[in-house]
């Protein structure tokens, strides 16, 4: 499968970041064993990816859930409430922002914004954008996904 | 160009920008589809139906319009869908509960054009989004679209380009407001090739989406402006730098340089003028520095997003050591309508030394949240008040913050400023790339600048001293005063290291990164030393300086704030009004906020 992703791109150190993204997406992190081979396919060494894999919010070197939620705290998000969200799925899955459900099946981060600011507060799951969300409206977005 | 070209044929506008997403708006248009479909014959016009990018009132949404007509539906559900099918599109009857509300007025409005949150905005940069289907270039090439382009490659010589561009006053609008024109001279006059254009979509800024709407809405006016500048300082590779969060504007950014490689605006001997110029995209990689023009270039270089010193300009050694024009997306957006119709003409709009228009996006404590584009000069209050509808629920205003995490606060007593880059500079703030959050009584000044901190504490790239050590010693003061434990001495403190981070910081985060904290120790002094001195925090936000009471003669006995309460601190003895339990209560909020009139007070640090 890393073949595959590698295939798609010329052997340039500016595709890097390209090729690590589409990694993160089709395994849900940077296992060791893709870092290797994109050292070995671009001659970079793996100091260097190690330090793109911690600079970029979007690359992580740990396995992210089946469902990822992002807790927006922009501006926004945050004056209309984005911390009682927080509280919220702490309560319901008990789960603080970086960590993943023991059964792998959600995650939580908080992003600083997504851009949705009129509909604030927001999360995303995965693809999905709720907005105008209440404390009390997770339980059921959550259940709905079998949480 | 900028004014409306209605079609004559029956067309029905389905917004698809994100926040109508969010409410079911592509649902919406798959039901009126089905329907339309499912009628064939039986209607004599059949109606073409188009998903458009955002139409900023986002806050209405989803909205939908419906042409010749110009009827403007909001907050439009999938059940309305029959009623406006039979109704609307076949009878031409208007449905008077799905007309906009002008909050100023009190009056429904049948067109958004008469509605105040419309009529006093003047569309230059967002002239089609809403308008257009983006995914389609032949309704960006009917109105208008690809005009000027012909015009530059055509009828003007480079230089007579860039003159043009100089002469109409179009600053930079990604937030330091650097002049366009000049910037294009400057990478136009070296002589070492290749050259490259940038787009930067790295839309970063807290509060700010008027880039993603661009992208989203209409990706050829950007990719349009693009062409036209490549041509002018002679580059013949371009590059889309979007944020990694946007993949919306990823894909219509994608669709729209395929298709204008299509139709030859894009590739070998453009439109056959012995032009030729490359664009493709490059996704982020959700590094909010990255927004910074050199970390931006380091990121396509596919190294780690870090700036580096600019003793030299990137227009002389840009990306990959050679020189190279990086503009905003909403600059890029502005090249084609200045090229069109004019220096002149754009010039004529705005203030003395800001051209044009400037979009918003107008979000947080006020009623008509959503994406604005106004004259440069107008003030802080018409964009509120005026536009915005002022603030919900009867609350007082307190701040406005404009520029994102590098802008400042500004208080009521300076709502009658002008916007442009130099007055809001003035007023401790910038201009930033638009974003406009705006903060009532219930918004903590002191946790606003402590939230701020953060955020940049974990943005800072860490190269340089001052701001990655800096800004975190200011962060932790900050939070001591959140947390009560604040001592007087320590404003004087944050003053100092202040002063530090602006002055030693290498680039423009870690100059700009004290603003949030200057402007509100200026502007809301007391309420800092409300924290520190009182140990109380005048808006209720700062948990461990604040408790909840019930004002027993306020309380109706309603229980709405015992129904709302999701730690059970509420409760109450038959006939008598209800009490908040201090040591369930988690401080959310969720009571004040869903009590109607008005019973819960906010109180100082809970006793104990």
């Amino acid at each position: 499968m890393i073949e595959s992703i590698l295939k798609r791109y010329p052997k340039e150190r500016r595709f890097l970041l390209a090729i690590l993204q589409d990694i993160q997406r089709t395994y849900n992190y940077l296992p060791r064993k893709a870092l290797n081979e994109v050292r070995e396919y671009l001659d970079i060494p793996l100091s260097s990816l190690y330090s793109m894999a911690t600079f970029y919010r979007a690359l992580s070197l740990k396995p992210k859930g089946k469902y990822v939620i992002r807790v927006c705290d922009g501006t926004a998000c945050h004056i209309r409430g984005s911390m009682n969200l927080l509280e919220e799925i702490k309560r319901e899955l008990s789960l603080l922002p970086g960590e993943i459900t023991p059964d792998g099946k959600f995650s939580l981060e908080t992003v600083n914004c997504l851009g949705s600011c009129a509909i604030a507060p927001v999360m995303m799951i995965n693809e999905r954008v709720y907005g105008n969300l209440k404390p009390d409206m997770l339980k059921e977005i959550f259940s709905s996904l079998g949480g | 160009m900028v004014e409306d070209n209605m079609p004559d044929k029956k067309t029905v506008l389905i917004c698809c920008g994100t926040g109508c997403l969010a409410n079911n708006s592509y649902e919406i248009y798959r039901e009126l589809k089905k329907r339309v479909e499912a009628a064939g014959e039986d209607i004599s016009v059949k109606p073409v139906l188009k998903t458009t990018g955002c139409n900023g009132l986002c806050e209405k949404g989803p909205v939908i319009t419906i042409l010749p007509e110009d009827i403007f539906y909001c907050k439009v559900k999938i059940s309305d869908v029959d009623e406006i099918f039979e109704k609307t599109l076949l009878k031409g009857e208007i449905i008077e509960r799905l007309l906009y509300l002008d909050i100023k007025t009190g009056k429904k409005v049948k067109s958004h054009k008469e509605s105040e949150f419309f009529k006093r905005q003047k569309k230059i940069a967002l002239r089609n989004i809403g308008q257009i289907d983006p995914a389609n270039i032949e309704d960006y090439i009917q109105r208008e679209g690809y005009r000027a382009l012909k015009k530059a490659l055509f009828e003007m010589s480079p230089d007579e380009i860039i003159n043009e561009v100089e002469k109409s006053g179009l600053r930079g609008r990604g937030g330091a407001g650097f002049p366009t024109g000049y910037k294009w001279k400057q990478a136009k006059k070296i002589n070492s090739f290749p050259k490259y254009v940038i787009c930067n979509g790295d839309e970063g800024d807290p509060g700010a989406f008027m880039d993603r709407s661009v992208m989203e809405g209409d990706p050829h006016s950007i990719i349009e402006g693009m062409i036209i500048g490549a041509y002018a300082v002679g580059a013949q590779k371009g590059f889309v730098y979007i944020r990694d969060e946007y993949a919306l504007a990823v894909k219509n950014v994608s669709r729209a340089i395929k298709d204008a490689y299509g139709r030859g605006f894009l590739g070998e001997n453009i439109l056959g003028s012995g032009f030729n110029l490359d664009i493709e995209i490059v996704r982020g990689g959700g590094a909010f520095v990255c927004g910074e023009s050199t970390a931006l270039m380091a990121s396509i270089e596919g190294r780690v997003g870090e700036p580096r010193v600019k003793y030299i300009r990137s227009t002389e050694k840009g990306l990959w050591g050679q020189p190279t024009v990086l503009n905003n997306v909403e600059t890029w957006a502005n090249v084609p309508v200045i090229v069109d119709r004019g220096a002149k003409w754009f010039s004529s709009i705005g203030t003395e030394k800001s051209k044009g228009t400037k979009i918003f996006s107008l979000v947080g404590k006020v009623n008509n949240t959503g994406l604005i584009e106004v004259p440069m000069g107008v003030t802080l209050r018409e964009i509120i008040f005026d536009i915005g509808g002022g603030i919900p629920g009867g609350k007082k205003f307190k701040a406005v913050q404009t520029g994102g995490p590098s802008g400042g606060c500004i208080p009521e007593s300076l709502l009658d400023l002008p916007v442009d880059f130099d007055s809001l500079d003035k007023a401790g703030s910038m201009m930033g790339s638009g974003g406009m959050i705006v903060m009532d009584e219930s918004t903590c000044m002191v946790e606003v600048a402590r939230y701020y901190l953060k955020f940049l504490s974990e943005e800072s790239c860490g190269k340089c001293t001052p701001c990655r050590e800096g800004i975190r010693r200011m962060l932790e003061i900050l939070e001591d005063i959140c947390a009560g434990k604040g001592r007087e001495e320590d404003i004087e403190l944050l003053l100092e290291l202040a002063e530090t981070v602006r002055e030693a910081s290498l680039c423009g985060l870690g100059k700009t990164a004290p603003n949030p904290v200057l402007t509100t120790i200026k502007y809301f002094k007391d309420e800092y030393l409300a924290h520190i001195k009182e140990k109380r925090c005048p808006a209720g936000v700062c948990k461990e300086l604040t408790s909840y009471r019930i004002n027993q003669e306020l309380c109706k006995r309603c229980g709405v704030c015992a129904k709302k309460c999701p730690a059970g601190a509420i409760f109450s003895k038959p006939k008598s009004p209800y009490v908040i339990d201090n040591n369930k209560c988690i401080v959310c909020g969720a009571c004040r906020e869903a009590c109607r009139f008005n019973a819960i007070e906010v109180m100082g640090r809970r006793e104990g």
